[in-house]
């Protein structure tokens, strides 16, 4: 487990910070800007949603923050500390093959659990099961498990280190739009239980505008910031509410602006 | 249907498909012997002469003696090259730059027949066992070197990621997400490397040892043209080849292993 840092308190601003952040990709000789000037701050327990046009920059954008790459320009701190690196404490949940097929649901739910004692990994891998609605599953393999149920396998996965950021990059990307749709369900229900900063990239308007505290709005590439909405709705969301059609539509009508940008 | 009856008639068609080809065979070898008492100028001897001649072989101990003497060159050839090759294949896989470096050198080698270094085998440890599992040494190590290597390469990128993201050490990730990633196709190409192990034995046994089923079937001939002894060291030949891959076979029946990148 890493070290616990000193955490602000809940609701604090400033958890997750990026200052002018750009990135730039060359590869054999063919430069190819992806983000530019990126100023984004997050504040500590808060649900971000980005979305974007697709190749916009999203996924390189949560690369960032989880700090599988580091930025050509600008910074990005987590608690007043700069991003070096990815870190057990902030978790990447990838849209498709993130879960090992050769491990078990509680294999993987164990899976950054070595340094635990066996008693207390026990009871964490048995929580998080729980948590995720996989009871039953424990000795499964994921080749057994449809896509919905691998998905909640890498969110227990990560939550069971417990980190106090989850980066989720097309989480339902790759289910059934009625699987999509409990699987939001079930991601604020984690979210509310759980109380992690998460910054959730999706290319799904609704999904956005259901779940997040915020949506960040990209541009096409070389990827701006466009806009960031709040959605100030308390949960449970009435997703026929005269506020939420209005937002969605607000939502719906500056990314078509970005894509026309 | 339930699922226990399912899984009965599926058990009770896997006999009777099991069954077939015993079946088979045993026409095979009726037809054989039929063949053989019409045409009698000693082409081929026939399955019964064959039996004898393994009855034979039993009775004077020299089956299980050439069977053990074989054996043992197999897996002292297989096991030296499988621990040098894998290691060092999936060193190489992993640093890019060095793959490029070895690949065209491996690629050389990888086609010459191990029966071509049988001269030099000879010429470097004598004629005895060292030659015979230097050769099966040479057979085994190039192809599995090149899995290693490509199994390294193909392993996909958000497993890696993963390792990283969890914080693990060096240890703990080769352990952890390495190895898991690269068995299946190792076991596979194992299996296939075995049968290469176990064609060698037979040729190099023929020429740089005297003991073993390939100096069975070159002395049967040389002293006295029991071409009976030279089939039933060839049938032992097989069914040995067989069992072995049925033996690798079946490592691949762990459920953790039961995984290919494909269907996930």
């Amino acid at each position: 487990m890493a070290t616990e840092t000193l955490k602000p308190p809940p609701g604090s601003p400033g958890k997750l910070r990026m200052e002018h952040v750009s990135m730039v990709f060359d590869r054999d000789g063919k430069v190819t800007p992806v983000l530019d000037d990126i100023n984004l701050n997050v504040s500590d327990g808060e649900f971000v949603a980005v979305v974007g046009p697709s190749g916009c920059g999203k996924s390189t954008l949560l690369n960032l923050m989880g700090g599988f790459l580091s930025p050509t320009g600008g910074s990005i701190s987590i608690d007043g500390q700069t991003v070096s690196g990815p870190d057990p404490r902030r978790i990447l949940v990838f849209q498709e093959r993130g879960v090992f097929p050769w491990l078990t649901v509680e294999g993987n739910i164990g899976f950054g659990l070595s340094k635990l004692s066996r008693a207390e990994r026990e009871q964490r891998i048995a929580h998080y099961v729980q948590l995720v609605r996989l009871q039953g599953f424990e000795h499964t393999y994921p080749s057994d498990l449809s896509g919905g149920m691998k998905q909640r396998l890498q969110v227990a996965r990560a939550l069971a280190v417990n980190p106090d950021i989850l980066y989720l990059d097309e989480p339902f990307g790759a289910l059934d739009s009625v699987t999509r749709l409990i699987m939001r369900g079930e991601l604020l229900r984690i979210w509310q239980t759980e109380r992690r900063t998460i910054i959730f990239v999706t290319h799904d308007v609704d999904e956005a505008v259901q779940l997040a505290d915020r949506v960040v709005v990209l541009s096409s590439r070389p990827a701006k910031i466009e806009n960031i909405l709040t959605i100030d709705i308390a949960h449970p969301r009435n997703i026929s509410s005269p506020r939420y059609l209005q937002l969605r539509d607000e939502l719906l009508s500056k990314i078509g602006l970005a894509y026309t940008v | 249907m339930t699922a226990i009856e399912r899984e009965n008639k599926s058990r009770s068609m896997s006999l009777l498909t099991r069954l077939r080809p015993v079946v088979f065979i045993l026409v095979l070898l009726a037809l054989w012997q039929i063949a053989v008492s019409r045409h009698p100028d000693q082409l081929l001897p026939g399955p019964w002469a064959v039996v004898k001649a393994i009855g034979e072989l039993l009775q004077h101990g020299l089956l299980l003696k050439y069977v053990v003497a074989s054996l043992f060159r197999v897996t002292w050839g297989f096991a030296l090259a499988a621990v040098l090759a894998i290691p060092l294949g999936l060193t190489i896989g992993w640093y890019r730059r060095s793959e490029m470096a070895v690949y065209p050198l491996v690629q050389i080698f990888r086609p010459i027949s191990p029966l071509a270094w049988i001269p030099l085998a000879i010429l470097w440890f004598g004629v005895g066992d060292f030659a015979a599992i230097f050769l099966i040494f040479v057979g085994c190590f190039f192809p599995l070197l090149l899995t290693a290597m490509s199994a390294v390469r193909n392993i996909p990128a958000v497993y890696i990621n993963v390792g990283r993201n969890f914080g693990m050490s060096t240890a703990e990730f080769i352990y952890r997400v390495l190895y898991p990633a690269v068995m299946p196709q190792l076991i596979v190409a194992s299996r296939i490397t075995m049968g290469i192990a176990w064609l060698v034995v037979v040729a190099a046994e023929m020429i740089a040892v005297n003991s073993g089923l390939g100096f069975l079937i070159v002395d049967a001939r040389n002293a006295g043209n029991r071409y009976d002894l030279v089939v039933a060291g060839m049938v032992v030949i097989g069914v040995i080849g067989l069992l072995l891959d049925l033996g690798m076979r079946s490592l691949e029946r762990f459920q953790s292993l039961q995984w290919s990148y494909s269907e996930e």
